[in-house]
């Protein structure tokens, strides 16, 4: 029963080339010669060259960049326990309090961005990358937070039981037993959060002050205000970058569960 | 035993800290705001007032309520039609396929929105790609004005939305006990009957909780109808965003939003209640 027809085939093949088709285009403009994004009219690398020497451009990568690490380690941290302590404390405000941790994802980003603005400028902290940082928390918390917890309900809570028996204390049954059985679920929860946070416009234009630019915010007012050929080059060069990253990723993950036999239970 | 609870408060308190200071803080900071007076020149005045509040039903400011929620729902409505047989379809695939299936549909996510909207502008403009190709063809005789239009907006929308709803309604048919669609087979039950009284009906959270994922975003994403719609029609996104900068009216934006955060969590209570309505019904 668990079938698939050839139409189910050419499906996703359909939707799927519709997903990467803009990403195709971008790609293959970048390297056009023309500055108008129209025809293609001839093979250059000018357009990398023009890159390079944008200062500002090379600036707001560097700044996507420690952005998008620091919050997603933050978030890692405070994500992580916090799951696991939810699953074993039996407070009263435990279900408020995950009702709102997970709420920046419920709610409209612009709302998000808007009231962190308010917020920061109430509590008189200067907009840069310390308002960033903590914005980009706030909805990188979630990611994390939903994904471990979903792992923790899937896991057999003798194990931990077990190893307490055995006279583990509860920070080292953690350690042990259940941080190895949950860091798969850390990692995509954790490289789900750095992709929203390299992403983000919305939030980030509202706090990212006069001066401190990031990438996407670069993007944005030069698709609004007009485009250079160039953001045709940068996007394949994030995309190499990416593709680069996610390879990485996939080969901890694979050296990640290979520990994890060791303490699953029969699983695969 | 005392020992062992003490470390989980340990662990619990960063997440509790954060949580109150950095969301639950704001949140309530922007419901007191929307009371308040904006002051003549710069910032706020605290007097209470519902001023905000009747600004928002006057006509102008109505219409923007109720086209964002149009759109969101042309979008979503799209992206449920395409992004739910994907998900069941790649459920049913082998281990080895879905591996790359997810690979390819992690990808997206990790690419700027911005610039693969920006392929959507080469593809789509007047002189782009598409209309390139269908007057090659012979298909149409004068280029097709798509860009800074409305469809443009519902393509971009669900373009960037449709991984969550795709993700969302996999896992939801990952888990799907394939056995139970094998008995009503068995049972005589025909394959469309089948995938609607079994599969359809277990992987109903999947496909709600999608909805949440793309129908709230898409009432905030100013920037999509900002680049593929030319500024032609204002979202309460837009309109909280102008607010905010240069109409430098904070509480009635506050308010605005304030509306918007209501409308969202009346939708979310309501689709709790429909799923459990569902999940009683199938153990009845």
């Amino acid at each position: 029963m668990k079938k698939n027809s050839r139409f189910s085939g050419i499906y996703l093949g359909i939707i799927f080339f519709l997903m990467y088709l803009p990403v195709v285009v971008v790609i293959i403009f970048s390297f056009n010669e023309s500055k108008l994004p129209v025809r293609f009219s001839g093979f250059s690398l000018t357009w990398y060259q023009e890159l390079f020497q944008d200062e500002d451009m090379l600036e707001a990568l560097k700044n996507s960049l420690i952005l998008g690490v620091s919050s997603c380690l933050l978030s890692a941290v405070i994500g992580t326990l916090g799951a696991v302590g939810l699953a074993r404390i039996k407070w009263r405000t435990k279900g408020i309090l995950e009702y709102v941790s997970i709420l920046p994802l419920m709610i409209p980003e612009i709302i998000l961005g808007m009231v962190l603005m308010a917020f920061f400028y109430l509590l008189n902290i200067p907009f840069g990358m310390l308002t960033l940082l903590l914005g980009h928390t706030v909805f990188c918390v979630p990611y994390i937070l939903m994904e471990v917890k979903a792992r923790l309900a899937g896991m057999d809570p003798a194990l931990e039981e077990a190893a307490r028996d055995l006279g583990a204390g509860s920070f080292r049954a953690f350690w042990d037993i259940t941080l190895p059985l949950i860091m798969p679920a850390v990692m995509s929860g954790s490289l789900l959060a750095f992709a929203m946070s390299m992403d983000d416009v919305v939030i980030s234009i509202f706090i990212n002050g006069p001066r401190l630019s990031t990438l996407p915010i670069k993007v944005y007012t030069q698709l609004k205000t007009g485009v250079t050929p160039e953001i045709n080059a940068l996007c394949t060069l994030m995309l190499v970058f990416t593709i680069v990253i996610f390879l990485l990723y996939l080969l901890v993950r694979k050296i990640s569960k290979g520990k994890n036999i060791l303490f699953s239970t029969g699983e695969k | 035993m005392r020992r062992r609870r003490s470390s989980s408060v340990w662990m619990i308190l960063p997440l509790y800290i954060f949580t109150i200071v950095f969301v639950a803080g704001p949140l309530i900071y922007m419901v007191a705001l929307s009371f308040s007076q904006s002051a003549e020149t710069f910032g706020v005045e605290w007097a209470f007032t519902l001023e905000n509040y009747k600004k928002i039903l006057e006509p102008v400011y109505l219409e923007t309520f109720l086209e964002s929620f149009q759109l969101a729902l042309t979008s979503t409505a799209i992206i449920c039609l395409l992004g739910y047989p994907f998900g069941y379809f790649m459920a049913k695939l082998s281990e080895g396929w879905k591996k790359k299936v997810m690979i390819f549909l992690m990808l997206p996510f990790w690419i700027n929105s911005l610039i693969r909207l920006y392929g959507w502008i080469i593809i789509l403009q007047n002189k782009g790609v598409l209309n390139f190709i269908l007057q090659k063809l012979g298909i149409i005789e004068k280029p097709l004005r798509i860009l800074y239009s409305y469809p443009a907006i519902v393509v971009g929308m669900v373009y960037v939305l449709l991984p969550f709803m795709i993700l969302s309604v996999y896992s939801s048919a990952e888990k799907l006990d394939w056995s139970l669609v094998e008995a009503a087979r068995d049972l005589g039950a025909s394959k469309m009957k089948a995938f609607w009284t079994v599969s359809f009906k277990l992987t109903i959270p999947g496909l709600l909780s999608g909805i949440i994922l793309t129908f709230i975003p898409s009432m905030g994403l100013f920037f999509i109808a900002d680049i593929l719609g030319g500024n032609k029609i204002v979202l309460v996104g837009s309109l909280i965003q102008e607010q905010m900068t240069r109409g430098n009216n904070w509480p009635f934006a506050a308010a605005l939003a304030v509306v918007l955060m209501v409308l969202t969590t009346l939708m979310i209570v309501l689709y709790r209640r429909i799923t459990n309505v569902k999940e009683l019904e199938g153990i009845g």
